[in-house]
């Protein structure tokens, strides 16, 4: 990466616009913005914060798995801190992540429209997400919660820590995630311009369009379970609770009903973000462009009908368990439609591997082999040994951190240059894929085999024999700590001093990519052409560059 | 009307009436769910005490509840025949129609509170609070009266929340933000509205009827 950025040619036809990071630098033209490219960068920050907290709490949970028995903190303590990090990394980070920064920035852009559909409310949601997200932290100050993060009843309900304060925070995020999804359905539909049919949109719009439906139609769900809980421990409300004629399995039923698609709500849109780093980096359209746009809705569809598979041992009935394990294994074939495509793409293009696609590498990597256990535990007989285990752990932070995280540092790559004008060190950013995918293994892997060999989860202390493995991951746990912080450290050099970013630095087809760097205002200065699709990769560059990258491929090598 | 109604992102204001319509009818499915999950308590919780709900039917705000079925009907008639006139662009007769609707919203709020009182003093409180739950032992009437306030009491607020947006509307036809050209404001005013209306359709047989 020698970054040799060629000579800007003056654009000629216009007297150059200000960039939306330029119009007005203002802290209130900031936090009073409709703009949704500077409402992305709002939740991006925010979210940012949010990860860096579940983080810490992360880290004391491995560094108290040092040793067995209490090491640096109580096991009261130690109940808290996991069910902060769930709750954080769950509503504060994962939910929100790709569709609140990244979606915001882009979606219009892709669509070649102004803006999303109601501007306002979407200003609004980042307050109500801000708002939310304050009233989780304040439970942190009024004695925290040792629920973990699925407030199980009839456990939450007698629980005397701060359930009331978390499952209220937690429900003003869900009319946040609610708010936003009503915007991207709507913009999707109504600011297509002219010529982009929905077979024209780029795959990020179709997994972002389909996160939606999952918000809009899961989340309502999950405000129930919460608020039923919230009177529950607050008024003794009681519909979860046998003594007064309700029924514990209930809230299980209902909070997986939307907590099972919730975990489509975080992973669809990294796919959507591995799709488009996928096409852009080999310089070839997607084997199958209908494939992955119809596998998006089989995911999200199916999605829905899988929720039994966390209540295995719940007493379910054997058709019952049975045919929720079906279903639920039904969700590895789309995403096996998914990655064969990915992976097909990879093998027919030219590839350029750039700190985007380690990124994707290491997503692929991760979720596949989390999807793999994914069927596993869809096993009723194999989950009866492994529910509740750190297997169970192990298998979702690999599918939806690991799928989550590695597409929210593609994203952030991606479209850096594109955000903010600037170029990212491409050597560090690979030493931090790198780091990342290495210390999220090592963190992770072990716990499979912890699990397997019966150590329970959410527990204090363990077994002298699980010692070497939690040490393991441990030490795991420091090096993805250290790949997350590095990023920090060079993309903030990078926004001040980086080179200077060309409009289309990866030479992608993409409609993002045909308005300057950072964008105007309203995202294009003349009306977008679409006659070259965002995949047609066999038909020349030259057609719609916005007259800055100037380089043959219209790439920086 | 000019065209200062219309927001900049949006081409047309055709284009924005169509963005506020869906948006609105996405949301709507949303608020579906929203009840969807407390029908779904109901149905489990009733099979699991069949006795005890169909006892608990024969309370004493039966013909109140049915009052308000017809109340919100009614309602719901005028706000639609508001839009209906106000297509044909006749604002002040719209402005009236919807202030019944209001004007019958509050009717039915009150009423409701009027049932809440009543069962107030038989001893009946949610989480099987009162005298009631004392002299009838089966757990099974805990749950019927916890979600009968649960369920009405969330309607009743949707009731609230749709009142008070009808009645802002009223206030926009009277100063001329809602007008015929910008007619899908009272639209998505009255979809809502609709939407209320049905849940109570639902909620009245399941609390008063059978």
């Amino acid at each position: 990466m020698s970054a040799v950025v060629p000579a800007l040619p003056e654009r000629e036809e216009h007297v150059p616009e200000a960039s939306f990071l330029g119009v007005d630098r203002s802290v209130r033209s900031w936090l009073l913005t409709t703009d949704h490219k500077r409402i992305g960068l709002l939740f991006f920050f925010a979210i940012s914060l949010f990860v860096f907290l579940g983080g810490v709490f992360a880290m004391l949970i491995r560094i108290e798995h040092l040793t067995a028995g209490p090491g640096i903190m109580t096991a009261m303590t130690y109940n808290r801190l996991f069910s902060l990090h769930g709750v954080t990394m769950v509503w504060l980070f994962m939910i929100p992540s790709i569709p609140t920064a990244f979606g915001n920035f882009v979606i219009p852009i892709m669509l070649g429209a102004k803006d999303v559909a109601f501007p306002k409310l979407n200003l609004l949601s980042f307050y109500i997400f801000l708002v939310g997200a304050i009233v989780v932290l304040v439970s942190m100050f009024l004695g925290g919660i040792d629920t973990g993060w699925t407030f199980y009843a009839p456990y939450s309900t007698h629980s005397n820590t701060a359930v009331f304060w978390a499952t209220l925070g937690v429900f003003i995020v869900g009319w946040s995630t609610i708010v936003t999804g009503v915007n991207f359905i709507t913009t999707t539909h109504n600011l297509r311009a002219k010529g982009i049919s929905w077979m024209r949109m780029p795959l990020f719009v179709w997994t972002i369009y389909g996160t939606s439906v999952i918000q809009v139609l899961a989340t309502p769900v999950l405000a129930i379970a919460l608020v039923l809980t919230a009177l529950d421990h607050a008024f003794d409300w009681g519909v979860f609770d046998r003594e007064r004629g309700g029924d514990p399995l209930l809230f299980q039923h209902i909070f997986w009903f939307y907590s099972h698609p919730a975990v489509y709500i975080m992973i669809l849109p990294a796919m959507g973000v591995v799709s488009e780093v996928v096409s852009t980096f080999s310089h070839r359209n997607p084997f199958s462009y209908k494939a992955i746009a119809y596998s998006t809705f089989g995911i999200a569809f199916v999605g829905f009908l899988t929720w039994g598979h966390h209540m295995f041992v719940a007493g379910l009935s054997t058709f019952d368990a049975g045919a929720f394990g079906i279903l639920s294994m039904l969700v590895a074939v789309f995403s096996a439609i998914k990655t064969f495509n990915w992976t097909w793409t990879l093998k027919r293009g030219a590839v350029s591997v750039k700190t985007p696609l380690l990124f994707v590498f290491a997503f692929l990597f991760l979720f596949v082999f989390g999807g793999m256990t994914g069927v596993a535990v869809a096993t009723t007989s194999l989950d009866v040994h492994w529910h509740d285990t750190y297997f169970v752990v192990a298998h979702f932070h690999f599918i939806m951190v690991g799928g989550t995280l590695t597409g929210f540092l593609a994203a952030l790559h991606y479209w850096f240059p594109k955000v903010t004008g600037r170029m990212y060190p491409e050597r560090l950013g690979a030493i931090s894929a790198v780091l990342v995918f290495t210390g999220f293994f090592v963190t992770f892997f072990p716990q499979f085999l912890l699990g397997n060999a019966g150590m329970p989860r959410r527990y204090f202390d363990y077994l002298p024999r699980y010692h070497s493995l939690h040490v393991v991951s441990t030490v795991g746990s420091w090096a993805l700590a250290a790949g997350l912080v590095f990023p920090v450290v060079y993309l903030t050099w990078a926004l001040f001093w980086g080179p200077r970013a060309p409009d289309n630095p990866w030479g992608s087809r993409s409609f993002e990519w045909r308005t300057p760097s950072p964008p105007p205002k309203h995202n294009f200065h003349t009306q977008l052409d679409v006659s070259i699709g965002p995949y047609d990769y066999d038909k020349p560059l030259a057609g719609f560059t916005t007259g800055r990258s100037a380089t043959r491929e219209g790439e920086i090598e | 009307m000019s065209d200062t109604a219309r927001h900049d992102h949006f081409e047309s204001l055709e284009q924005q009436g169509d963005a506020a319509r869906l948006g609105l009818w996405v949301f709507l499915a949303s608020e579906v769910l929203l009840f969807g999950a407390l029908f779904v308590l109901y149905a489990a919780l009733r099979v699991q005490h069949e006795s005890a709900f169909r006892e608990s039917l024969e309370h004493a705000t039966k013909t109140l509840g049915s009052i308000n079925t017809a109340v919100l009907l009614v309602s719901s008639a005028f706000v639609a025949m508001a839009v209906h006139v106000l297509r044909a662009g006749r604002v002040k007769v719209a402005a009236a129609l919807t202030s019944v609707t209001v004007i019958l919203g509050l009717a039915f709020l009150a009423i409701k509170i009027t049932e809440y009182v009543i069962h107030g003093g038989e001893g009946i409180g949610p989480a099987g609070t009162g005298h009631f739950f004392v002299e009838h032992r089966d757990r099974g009437f805990v749950p019927f009266w916890t979600l009968y306030y649960t369920m009405t009491g969330l309607h009743a607020l949707h009731v609230f929340v749709g009142t008070s947006v009808l009645a802002f509307m009223v206030g926009g036809m009277v100063f001329g933000a809602i007008r015929e050209s910008t007619v899908y404001r009272l639209e998505c005013g009255a979809a809502y509205w609709h939407l209320v209306d049905l849940f109570w359709i639902f909620l009245w047989p399941l609390f008063y009827l059978a």
